[in-house]
């Protein structure tokens, strides 16, 4: 019994057992695609992942957060600022804030210090990210000593390390109390480094914003949309690093299919005509080709994107990681959580299945047009 | 039955190149019969078995196809011949697919794949289940005594292996007409008369066979019933016609 399906399931048979008599040809090929689509993928799980985890970071960030700026500089702000702002309608909270950075010139790192709002650390602790207890090899219980404005030694206990589940914000963290944090750089007292604002209604934010801007000019009230946005373009595609990597792998992708476009061998025309002179329909030449095509590329795909699942969520994009997690001598080790964005999957999917599927099929089209009686004659 | 009324085949018409393989030639080719096209190099035999087996269309003139049956044409049904002349090439390659069979000189057989592969190739776009064209290669491969080859690339097997491969090959999907285009041409006299002998077991069997040839063993063979003599691209003489 004669039917399509018979005749697309012979074409397929063929188009597995032409493959196998390449083999070499065909397994260079698919290693060469498999790792461009392992960089690329990589690349957007990376991405995507640390996009993610920055947008729930700042999910609990607040509403708005108020900098006095002193000649365009983040100057410290009074108090006096937050008692104000909290009369002004529709502003739920005002949170004076105490955070900075410290340069340890013996290790050579840079550690952030932050006074909690809740003041879970008594004075005399700290709590330290995962990192700072790696690169200052302290454990629990061990006493770190930093070294105020004034020179003078401050001796602080452990208290706790934070978990490496959120090493990418605390790998570089140290919690103190707001009485060690104003001993380490010698703060006048009622003074804080920004205000933390809520407001009720999620709609005036900015209103509030412009408020606050009205009051005190001296202020710049960033709102958080402003923040995610900053999150955002420096993740996005076009965030300097990635572009490169990026523009790297497509170009590679283009050379590479370009070359297999123009590269359709004698032997591979010969038995083009062959196949025509025996009875194969131009379409039938061209629905072999096509599942050669496909059977490489979407083998390739899926390999690809398999390993930099694998790369990116369970060997934290170790490939990556020096170029693109941060410029700090305390690298966080940790474990991205898992995110998959299907539309850039499908994006990648196109860029790469596809094209490298017509540049098999247009140069056996080409070849495939030729007059049967070609064979004859060869 | 094969018909030629007038037929012309001209190569890069209105070009300073011009040449003209096959001239205004007429024939009457019947079924069942071997048929030896004669003649020299150059002198139009190729191209007129082309212009037969439907792989090229000629100049001008008309070749008609008598008891053939296709998915768009049944003899029966219709009671006249298939002029294949103005065919869309769709049409065209379902008659090359159903009614003929090749043999080229070369073999044109796929390197890299079996024998038996080889042999289903012509099958694979018919639409007929695996199962049932491998056992009919199977079978042709024992009718010409080379299946302990059927695993083997074609690369390994002899000219007469290869010649044997090329002819099972060409009779799989149970073609009316074989055409063989200098058959003999790499092979040595004792591999030659062997060929004859399976033109002779085909013959048997009913088949229409149409041969190119300037091999005297061909054209000289008792099994050849018309010598139709060609030299540049015109008929020169035809003996033992019905």
């Amino acid at each position: 019994m004669n039917s399509p399906l018979n005749r697309h399931t012979n074409i397929l048979d063929f188009a597995l057992s032409s493959l196998l008599r390449r083999k070499s040809k065909n397994l260079s090929l698919l290693v060469v695609y498999t790792l461009i689509v392992f960089v690329i993928a990589s690349l957007i799980f990376f991405v995507q992942a640390l996009k993610h985890e920055a947008a729930q970071t700042l999910a609990e960030a607040p509403d708005l957060v108020v900098q006095r700026m002193i000649a365009g500089r983040h100057d410290l702000i009074p108090a006096t600022y937050g008692e104000q702002i909290s009369a002004i309608r529709g502003v739920r909270s005002v949170t004076p804030r105490l955070w900075g950075y410290y340069y340890d010139q013996v290790f050579g790192a840079n550690y952030t210090l932050l006074v909690p709002e809740n003041g879970v650390v008594e004075p005399g602790s700290i709590m330290i990210g995962a990192g700072v207890a790696r690169n200052q090899r302290i454990k629990i219980d061990d006493m770190l000593t930093l070294k105020t404005s004034r020179n003078a030694p401050l001796l602080l206990t452990v208290q706790g390390i934070y978990p490496s589940s959120s090493e990418l914000i605390s790998s570089d963290l140290i919690v103190l109390s707001a009485e060690d944090f104003q001993e380490m750089f010698h703060l006048p007292p009622g003074q804080f480094t920004d205000l933390a604002v809520t407001v009720a209604n999620p709609r005036e934010q900015v209103t509030v914003a412009t408020k606050i801007a009205e009051l005190f000019p001296d202020t710049r009230p960033i709102l958080k949309s402003e923040m995610l946005r900053t999150y955002d373009s420096l993740f996005e595609w076009r965030g300097g690093m990635m572009v490169v990597i990026l523009a790297v792998a497509v170009l590679s992708f283009i050379i590479f299919a370009w070359d297999k476009a123009t590269g359709l061998s004698a032997e591979e025309r010969k038995e083009i005509g062959i196949l025509k002179s025996i009875g194969w329909e131009t379409s039938d030449v061209l629905q072999l080709k096509f599942w050669e095509g496909i059977v490489i590329s979407l083998t390739a795909f899926l390999v690809g994107v398999v390993l930099a699942y694998g790369h990116v969520f369970f060997f934290s994009a170790a490939l990556f990681e020096h170029a693109l997690k941060g410029w700090s001598v305390i690298y966080p080790q940790f474990r991205l959580i898992p995110v998959v964005d299907a539309y850039q999957l499908t994006v990648l999917f196109f860029l790469t299945v596809l094209p490298y599927t017509a540049a098999t099929i247009i140069p056996a089209w080409l070849a495939a047009t030729v007059p049967p009686d070609a064979a004859m004659r060869s | 039955m094969i018909e030629l009324a007038n037929v012309t085949k001209t190569f890069n018409a209105d070009k300073h190149n011009q040449f003209t393989a096959v001239d205004d030639v007429s024939l009457t080719i019947e079924a069942g019969r071997l048929t030896i096209l004669k003649g020299p190099s150059g002198s139009g035999k190729t191209t007129l078995m082309a212009l037969i087996g439907c792989m090229a269309r000629p100049s001008s003139g008309r070749i008609r196809l008598h008891g053939i049956s296709t998915s768009f044409f049944s003899d029966a049904d219709s009671g006249s011949a298939l002029d294949i002349t103005s065919l869309p090439e769709r049409f065209l390659t379902e008659i090359r697919r159903t009614t003929f069979g090749f043999i080229f000189q070369q073999f044109n057989l796929v390197k890299g794949i079996s024998a038996l592969e080889n042999i289903m190739l012509p099958a694979y776009p018919t639409g007929e289940s695996q199962a049932a064209f491998r056992q009919r290669a199977l079978e042709l491969m024992e009718l010409f005594s080379v299946s302990r080859h059927a695993a083997s690339p074609v690369e390994w097997l002899s000219g007469g292996e290869l010649q044997r491969v090329a002819i099972a090959r060409a009779l799989i999907n149970n073609p009316t007409i074989i055409i063989a285009d200098e058959p003999t041409a790499h092979l040595d006299s004792k591999l030659s008369r062997e060929f004859m002998e399976m033109v002779g077991t085909l013959k048997a069997r009913g088949k229409t066979i149409l041969i190119a040839s300037h091999d005297p063993l061909v054209y000289d063979s008792e099994l050849a019933e018309t010598v139709v003599g060609m030299r540049d691209g015109r008929i020169t003489g035809i003996t033992g016609a019905a």
